[in-house]
């Protein structure tokens, strides 16, 4: 009977002790989450191009963005003026013929393939100098607001109680101020910098990383192994520095990226307001506005920098949503 | 009108996953008769409960379902749509499901939900409804019914929250009712007063019953004919009385060797259990599919078809090679 | 329930405390506001006449008590620039910006909540794909420019729309889609996620056994459910509007708060600035309050006890 019973064991297919199982690493099945995820691919790539477009900046064009002015260039129209589409398009279509054709205009010269803006400054020059800016501010802003923001949440979250209720009171009265108009009052009051306008934005946007980084640390707080350090008489400093920023790092990242993009946002919009960046700097927010009043036949003055933007925010936005949903998928939404 | 409520012959059900096709029901036969009921027994993952779901067309959207007869009171459920199925789903047939807890709405009135029910399929006005909801509230013990009416579900228990489904499933007075696990979630003294009650009810409105469990001491309480199942394919039918006087199929055997029986199993004594583990259903799986763990097993269980064949009695056939002298033979020999 | 709600005022309350003390300490920040209201080219003296008229030489404690105790009152002082009462010239802007707010609110839940809802009951479909896409790329978009784009394609290129003024109902129009979109991607994947959760319920799975019509299931059982999360979010992001409009009023020269908390900038206007900071905020704090009522209220878990 007892040997018929290990055979009847072994065919079910039951795994026993000494058997080899193979698995793909940890590290290995990440790099095939990552990889495979579209998200992160574009938005890194488009992400790392602008990067290196931003430090390599002063090389890539022979003009400066501020200084280079020549009002005998001004206006000129960037390289798309140069297709024409024949009238009648799909005439041109059925007859073989190319319904494309490149005219250039008098308003446009090949030393100047983005056009130059109403000074005479290469607008290629200006938005590649931009990114510079909105690289700068979003990630400093990040940064501070970051580092507010995780310190506030992480000590709400672990150590709960009265800390959790003042922590939770001050951002319940940093959500009700609306956050666009302190800042525009407050650099009007005290001026407007670069540096101004970072540490502004970084005093003001801290709230979500301390709401992630208190669910989060509250979460994490209550398993085993944070007991476990505790019982081992670890100090405080030590367990939070040891095992609870271990764990939620992948949740900061997260909202690190999209505060990031958060404080690009916000200082386009001042800038557009005029109480950013202060010309002649070539910040995006800053060019679009000075072009909006010539959007009736410059379109392209504001469609240029706005698409930047676009570019850069829809970059962080996929990278921060691919890394979620790499790492902690049960989080989406 | 027959007293036959419920035919299905060769039901199949197959679910696409990631490798491959499984096929959780593998050609099920059953009758239900009116006033009768049918205890489906199996351990989970048998693909008791799909079989219940084909037949009230609730199957996942990934899922296929095919059979060679699937009539409810002598209609053709497969050749009809789903507003045919919408129509008499909750009407004809009705199902009780096995968590009482997240079965309700937890944002409308107890009696919205009941009333519901009714209004939706028959022509009645609103008094009528509320009146036939406290009528059934009462028929299943629930004191007070006509409070309970404006409560909401997390005000009551969980043991009320099933008897108010129950209520809820007889709202249209159903011909048959397919009960999923009822009493699984329950507590055990309320677990015998929720069979009762069913029992009670399904003799009163001369419904056909299928009663979907694990338990067989449930089975031993309730059941008029019981169906064994085993990894997608019922292995052994017949009324309750021949299937636990003379279990002639070795998974049915085995199974009611695990349970302990005061006077008779020695104490001390180990407990029946059956090596081994369920058989994956992905693909295809020729032969018997309890040969791994049956301990009779041969080798020509494992090739070809295995057809139900007959027991001792009529009505009562089993999936086997052995004849049902030798399965008898084995019981004694197990038991001595 | 009614503790619950009382202790949600009292933190409200308190709240609105320490926005009004933020609020009036913000004007300091410029150093003496007095030299900041009178200007660069004032006098001595005209900065002096000032900082009696505004009482800046009284003791902090005062002046913000003073203020406070008024500002209860509903009168919010004189501004500086506009040599009228505060409170008058709000009263008269604010309606502006609440309809703004309204038709943003309006149009992003026209548009998300069918689109959440469809993209839940076809999960992976094309309309799914669609609507996860436009959420990407609505969180993108920066505001000004999405306005802009609007002014250009609308009014310039084929002249449907008027730019600016608030003369008739077109008018709000874009000022609406510019301010609402950005709503859109949070509200509709918040409705997404909330479907898909709610559909895999098993109360669901009990409706459809009733044998209850498709539409009944999906709106009257599973949407009243998912629906509880973005009301509360949607009427926290209307406050978010009243107080972000600023961009999206300039553009559109629409006469509301955000224009004028712009105008007072411009100006130095600093009692208006503090007003209208104070006003918004706290209309943030009631309706973030309302919003936590409304929740109670669609859920009889915590309305029912």
């Amino acid at each position: 009977m007892a040997s018929q019973d290990a055979q009847t064991v072994a065919r079910s297919g039951a795994i026993l002790p000494g058997d080899k199982v193979l698995e793909p690493s940890p590290m290995a099945q990440l790099r095939r989450r990552v990889f495979g995820h579209y998200g992160i691919i574009i938005g890194g790539v488009v992400l790392i191009a602008i990067l290196l477009v931003a430090a390599f900046a002063p090389y890539l064009t022979p003009y400066h963005p501020i200084l280079d002015q020549d009002l005998s260039n001004a206006l000129k129209v960037p390289f798309w003026h140069c297709i024409v589409v024949e009238k009648s398009f799909w005439a041109a279509v059925f007859d073989g013929r190319s319904p494309f054709s490149w005219v250039e205009p008098a308003k446009f010269s090949w030393d100047h393939p983005l056009g130059t803006d109403l000074q005479g400054r290469d607008y290629l020059t200006r938005l590649i100098h931009g990114s510079r800016i909105s690289l700068l501010i979003g990630f400093s802003a990040m940064l501070i607001s970051g580092v507010i923001g995780t310190a506030l949440g992480v000590a709400a979250g672990y150590f709960g109680g009265r800390v959790d209720m003042v922590v939770n009171f001050i951002i319940t009265t940093r959500l009700s101020m609306p956050v666009v108009l302190v800042a525009l009052a407050v650099v009007s009051l005290i001026g407007s910098s670069l540096w101004i306008v970072i540490w502004v934005l970084g005093l003001l946007i801290w709230d979500r990383f301390a709401v992630v980084m208190r669910s989060t640390t509250m979460q994490v707080r209550n398993l085993d192994y944070v007991a476990a350090a505790q019982a081992c008489g670890c100090s405080t400093l030590r367990i939070i520095m040891a095992e609870i920023l271990p764990n939620v790092v992948n949740h900061l990242i997260v909202v690190a990226t999209l505060e990031m993009a958060h404080a690009i946002l916000l200082e386009a919009a001042l800038s557009f307001l005029g109480l950013g960046v202060q010309p002649p700097a070539p910040s995006w927010g800053l060019m679009i506005s000075e072009a909006k009043g010539m959007m009736f036949f410059d379109a392209w003055l504001i469609g240029i920098p706005g698409a930047a933007l676009f570019a850069l925010i829809l970059a962080i936005n996929l990278l921060g949503d691919g890394v979620r949903d790499v790492t902690a998928p049960e989080n989406r939404n | 009108m027959s007293d036959l409520i419920l035919e299905v012959r060769d039901l199949v059900v197959d679910i696409p996953v990631a490798t491959g096709m499984l096929h959780p029901v593998q050609s099920i036969s059953f009758d239900v008769t009116r006033g009768e009921t049918l205890c489906i027994v199996g351990e989970s993952g048998c693909g008791k409960s799909l079989t219940s779901l084909a037949v009230m067309d609730l199957l996942p959207s990934t899922a296929t379902c095919t059979a060679t007869t699937l009539r409810l009171d002598g209609e053709d459920l497969q050749s009809a749509g789903e507003k045919r199925m919408a129509d008499i789903r909750g009407n004809k047939m009705a199902m009780i499901f096995q968590e009482p807890m997240t079965s309700l709405n937890p944002a409308y009135t107890i009696g919205n939900q009941l009333e519901e029910a009714l209004l939706r399929h028959k022509q009645v006005s609103a008094a009528e409804a509320r009146a036939r909801a406290i009528y059934l509230l009462e028929k299943v013990g629930i004191t007070a019914a006509a409070s309970r009416l404006t409560q909401y579900p997390h005000q009551l228990s969980g043991g009320l929250r099933q008897r108010v489904m129950i209520a809820m499933a007889l709202m249209c007075g159903p011909d048959l009712i397919i009960a999923d696990e009822p009493t699984t979630a329950l507590d055990v003294t309320i677990q015998a007063q929720i069979l009762h009650l069913l029992a009670d009810l399904q003799k009163e409105f001369n419904m056909g019953m299928i009663l979907i469990t694990h338990d067989l001491g449930v089975v031993a309480r309730v059941a008029d004919r019981v169906a064994v199942m085993y990894a997608g394919q019922i292995v052994e039918t017949g009324t309750a009385k021949q299937v636990f006087e003379n279990p002639t199929h070795p998974y049915t055997q085995g199974l009611l060797e695990c349970i302990p029986i005061p006077g008779k199993t020695e104490r001390g004594a180990p407990l029946g259990s059956i090596p081994g583990i369920v058989p994956s259903l992905v693909g295809d799986l020729p032969g018997c599919h309890f040969a791994d763990r049956c301990v009779h097993v041969m080798d020509a269980c494992r090739t070809g078809r295995i057809d139900l064949r007959d027991s001792f009695e009529d009505a009562h056939v089993f999936r086997c090679l052995l004849t049902p002298d030798q399965s008898a033979a084995n019981l004694k020999r197990g038991a001595a | 329930m009614l503790k619950f709600l009382l202790r949600r005022l009292g933190v409200a309350i308190l709240v609105a405390l320490t926005v009004s003390m933020i609020t009036f300490s913000l004007i300091y920040l410029s150093g003496d506001p007095a030299i900041a209201l009178a200007g660069e080219s004032a006098s001595n003296e005209e900065i002096e006449n000032i900082r009696q008229i505004y009482g800046y030489d009284r003791p902090i404690i005062v002046q913000y008590g003073d203020w406070l105790m008024r500002a209860i009152q509903g009168d919010l002082g004189r501004s500086h620039y506009l040599k009228s009462d505060i409170s008058s010239v709000i009263v008269t802007r604010l309606p502006n910006t609440l309809i703004l707010a309204l038709c943003a609110i309006s149009f992003a839940l026209v548009l998300s909540i069918p689109l959440g809802v469809a993209a839940a009951i076809r999960p992976n479909s094309l309309i799914d794909r669609f609507a996860l896409g436009l959420a990407v790329v609505g969180q993108a978009l920066p505001s000004f420019w999405f306005a802009l784009i609007l002014i250009f394609f609308m009014s310039i290129q084929w002249r449907l729309l008027p730019i600016t003024g608030t003369g008739s109902w077109k008018n709000f129009i874009m000022p609406a889609i510019a301010l609402g979109y950005y709503v859109t991607p949070g509200v509709m994947r918040l409705t997404r996620a909330g479907m898909l959760e709610v559909l895999q319920s098993d109360y669901i799975r009990t409706a459809k056994a009733k044998g209850l019509r498709p539409m009944t299931v999906l709106f009257k059982h599973a949407l009243r459910n998912a629906i509880i999360p973005v009301v509360s979010l949607a009427a926290v992001q209307f406050g978010f509007m009243l107080g972000g409009s600023i961009v999206i009023e300039t553009i559109f020269a629409i006469n509301g708060m955000g224009f004028l908390a712009w105008e007072s900038i411009q100006r130095a206007d600093l009692p208006m600035m503090q007003a209208i900071v104070l006003v918004l905020s706290c209309f943030y704090i009631v309706i973030t309050f309302l919003a936590d009522l409304l929740n109670a209220f669609l859920d009889p878990r915590i309305r029912v006890t």
